[in-house]
């Protein structure tokens, strides 16, 4: 047993745990680590061979591959100690954790801890979608692992559950291994694919006019038992069934948090995003572990989980000189069809580093409606929007965090109409 | 098609492979000769993975003798197999006053059966042993000799062993026809190829009473009974802490909860009769019904993530007890109707179908030496390789994680594509590693899998997909 004492121990090197550390190489912190269980540093972008990625951080477009490449070479060049295949396998205590990798079994102690361990999506199974279980049953991550990381065949005919961004990267990578795309599938009225800047907008129009979406139905069978020979969807509003013929079926979206090692070190979940609950410092409910990225919420895009990593560094270098943890504070409850919101709690920290905004996200299509936040039923701010979609994470300016008393009553962020 | 076995088991589940590891002592020829690619892939490996004592069997039938006889000998053979158990102790919870009023009989009935050691606990008692159980408990059968284990490895420890001992594994056997030649052989005939045999022994589950059939035998009928399951996440082990059993009915053991020895928990099962013998789909109807008595026994269990959902289908005939029968001019034993003991009475029915033969005139010679089978660790409760700092430093491949929600290493992967019974599909990886059983479903290794199998078994991924293809279902 080799153990191992740092300033900092990051769990995770996507965009994320990457920014994050450099950012605090950047602020003087000696010593990071950052481990992650893959082969290669990077995070998913690794398997996202379109562009787009780095345009609120870098001022760039990268394709996925390159975006990856460049983190992690900036990591190493400014001195990080990057473990790769290291899997963190549990908590000795509050402060060390316990990692197996081909050098063996080993602890690393560290000052602080961020867990960046980011998300995946809902499998099949999860979803409790019946029939036998025949080849051809992906996620957008497992589609992604088999045609650009192993130039695997996944079929000729697919069908795409949801309708939103990470949608679209299913379909590029479908349309990339030559795969036919019968439509993409969702429960609500309308595709959830707000494009993150207006070029991305062209850029996909060809792509999206090609393929059908079939609002208003869901997936609710798979037909066929050793290939996938179609699956069964149903309308929503008039529950009639119908079957498309297809051998290869995606499930995209639909996020859960990677929290495994979040929940047994015993912090704090959060019941809308089910990641950690987290203050506008990134602290978690556990003194000297921080957490960022999709860990926190499930997918955002890659540039916004790197600037929130190196936002959550400040917090963490602040911590190591001295800052005190923040108490408790209180947490956030939303009312449907708020999603959720995070960060989810309010306490002290933050304020010196200036207040950072929330995001939200609602369950269903909204128009003309605003958010109201209350403590002890009195409203502290208001703020109202034109039209919200589901999928879609929003912004909430977060200046009215100030007037939340952190040791008072519940706060409660609810929906109103606005006409 | 030479070679002429003495004795030709048809069927490579626990049942027959467990046959076969009995025969495998003696100095007889045997072949186990399996229609699928794999050692037990049917209801062997889709089922509740309950080991029973056989408290609550018929007293005086032939279920009830051999499941005892087999509990044990299970209880010496899965230790020192390596086969992952949890003697976790079973409570059957009374939820109403009839349930409560049958809890004395189903002891008295306990105590029939040799298992002494069950008894009635008070709902105080119940709460006490899992606080986690919804309200309303009104009391409690413990049976503490009630153990988890994992099925595909008992499958496959049986058979590795009979195979090290010199049976010949037959894979992709489908057997059609039966001839019965004129030298007092049989020649088995089917798309995989011919076997011929002396002495034949049906231990083909759901199609037992197709080959009783071909040996002009109607005396069962199967009937596919299909149970669905729901596998729930690994968070959700913290709420149970026994298998949670219900009060049975004549048809049904009633759905269970469970914890599973890859520390997951499972709901389950249904019991539902069909006709197709191949369909092994959930259904929606059936999911609902699970997640209703979920919700009624363990709420909390329903607030976690569902891991998988799946559907075994038992070989229930119209009788009670198992159709075991020797017909001694045909050379000839059925081994049929094991409707949902297979894995608890396997050991007691493979010592059973020996001592048949010997009845029969077989002359079973002991062999000098009986190799053991030690197979590989992946039962939550045993250590596994990537917790083991020795085996990661003689070999470095056992802490290079592949199934990260599993923590399955690469050295076992390749250890189960070089094993006995070498995996050949990512579907037999699974069952002999955990890899892609767990939580992300193949979200980040899946991929990995395929192409890292197909490398090791010297084969295009391609390929490796379409035997996957052929074989699932």
């Amino acid at each position: 047993m080799s153990a191992n004492q740092t300033d900092v121990l990051i769990v995770g090197a996507g965009p994320a745990g990457l920014s994050a550390a450099i950012t605090l190489k950047r602020l003087g912190v000696k010593r990071v680590v950052v481990v992650d269980r893959e082969d290669e540093a990077g995070g998913m972008p690794r398997l996202c061979h379109h562009t787009g990625f780095g345009l609120r951080d870098l001022r760039w477009a990268y394709t996925g591959p390159d975006y990856a490449r460049h983190y992690a070479r900036l990591a190493q060049s400014v001195g990080i100690e990057l473990r790769t295949s290291t899997t963190v396998t549990g908590w000795q205590d509050e402060s060390t954790v316990a990692i197996t990798s081909p050098r063996g079994l080993g602890e690393i102690r560290a000052g602080a801890i961020l867990l960046a361990t980011g998300c995946r999506e809902r499998p099949r199974a999860a979803r409790l979608v019946p029939g036998r279980r025949p080849q051809g049953v992906f996620t957008t991550g497992s589609l992604q692992r088999f045609v650009y990381q192993h130039h695997l065949p996944v079929g000729k005919r697919a069908v795409i559950v949801g309708a939103e961004l990470v949608s679209l990267s299913a379909l590029m990578t479908l349309a990339h291994a030559g795969v036919s795309v019968v439509g993409m599938v969702t429960e609500h009225p309308n595709h959830q694919i707000a494009f993150p800047y207006r070029a991305a907008k062209w850029l996909y129009a060809d792509l999206m006019a090609r393929v059908p979406v079939l609002s208003g139905a869901r997936v609710t069978g798979l037909m066929g038992s050793q290939r996938l020979t179609g699956v069964e969807i149903t309308r929503t509003a008039t529950l009639k069934q119908e079957t498309l013929a297809c051998d290869a079926v995606v499930f995209t979206g639909d996020w859960i948090p990677e929290h495994e090692l979040a929940r047994s070190s015993g912090v704090m979940l959060d019941a809308g995003t089910r990641g950690p609950q987290v203050g506008p410092g990134y602290h978690t409910s556990t003194r000297g572990v921080f957490a960022a990225g999709n860990l926190l919420r499930g997918a955002e895009t890659a540039d916004a989980c790197a600037l929130e990593g190196a936002q959550a560094a400040r917090h963490i270098q602040a911590f190591l000189t001295g800052s005190p943890w923040p108490a408790q504070g209180v947490p956030l409850a939303v009312a449907p069809p708020i999603q959720w919101i995070y960060p989810n709690v309010i306490n002290a920290a933050g304020a010196s580093l200036g207040s950072s905004a929330f995001h939200f996200r609602v369950l269903t299509f909204c128009r003309d409606i605003r958010v109201t936040v209350a403590q002890n039923r009195k409203e502290v701010f208001t703020q109202s929007y034109r039209s919200l979609a589901p999928n879609d994470t929003v912004r909430l300016e977060g200046r009215w965090s100030s007037a939340i008393d952190p040791a008072g009553g519940a706060v409660r962020v609810g929906l109103e109409s606005d006409r | 098609m030479d070679t002429v076995f003495d004795i030709a088991i048809i069927g490579a589940g626990v049942v027959g492979s467990a046959i076969a590891r009995e025969l495998s002592r003696y100095d007889v020829s045997c072949a186990l000769v399996e229609a699928k690619a794999d050692v037990g892939t049917g209801t062997s490996q889709a089922n509740t993975a309950i080991w029973h004592t056989g408290y609550d069997a018929k007293p005086g039938s032939l279920e009830a003798r051999l499941v005892r006889r087999s509990d044990a000998l299970l209880r010496q053979y899965v230790p020192e197999a390596g086969v992952p158990f949890e003697m976790l102790g079973g409570l059957l919870v009374a939820w109403n006053d009839d349930q409560r009023k049958a809890l004395p009989g189903l002891l008295e009935r306990a105590h029939q059966n040799g298992d002494t050691d069950v008894s009635i606990v008070s709902a105080e008692e119940v709460y006490r042993r899992e606080p986690h159980l919804a309200p309303g408990a009104l009391g409690g059968l413990w049976v503490p000799g009630e153990a988890i284990f994992c099925p595909y490895t008992l499958s496959l420890a049986l058979a590795t062993q009979a195979v090290l001992n010199g049976t010949q594994l037959l894979l992709d056997h489908p057997i059609r026809e039966i001839v019965s030649e004129r030298d007092d052989t049989y020649t088995l005939r089917g798309p995989g190829g011919g076997v011929r045999c002396r002495t034949l022994i049906n231990a083909a589950g759901l199609y037992s009473d197709e080959i009783n059939r071909l040996l002009g035998h109607r005396d069962f009928t199967v009937t596919p009974r299909r149970g669905e399951l729901i596998v729930f996440d690994k968070f959700a082990r913290s709420l149970v802490n026994h298998i949670l059993l219900p009060v049975p009915t004549a048809i049904t053991k009633g759905v269970l909860i469970s914890p599973t020895v890859y520390g997951n928990v499972m709901l389950g099962p249904t019991a539902e009769d069909l006709l197709d013998k191949t369909d092994t789909g959930t259904s929606a109807s059936g999911l609902k019904a699970l997640w209703e008595k979920g919700e009624a026994i363990l709420p909390e269990l329903m607030r976690e993530e569902v891991t998988a959902t799946y559907a075994g289908l038992r070989a229930a005939t119209e009788h009670s007890d198992y159709q075991i029968h020797l017909y001694v001019d045909q050379r000839y034993v059925c081994v049929g109707g094991i409707r949902s003991t297979g894995v608890s009475g396997c050991l007691g029915i493979g010592e059973h179908v020996a001592e048949l033969l010997q009845g029969a005139g077989v002359t079973l010679t002991a062999k000098g030496e009986f190799m053991p089978v030690r197979m590989p660790s992946i039962g939550e409760a045993g250590l596994r390789p990537y917790q083991s700092a020795d085996l990661i430093a003689a070999d470095p491949t056992y802490g290079q994680i592949v199934c990260h929600c599993e923590r399955v290493s690469l050295g076992e992967i390749r250890d189960a594509a070089r094993a006995v019974i070498p995996a050949r599909t990512v579907d037999g990886l699974r069952r002999r590693t955990r890899a892609l059983q767990g939580r992300c479903q193949g979200f980040n290794c899946h991929a990995a899998l395929v192409a890292g199998l197909a490398a090791e078994t010297k084969q295009t991924p391609e390929r490796l997909l379409q035997l996957e293809a052929d074989h699932v279902g």
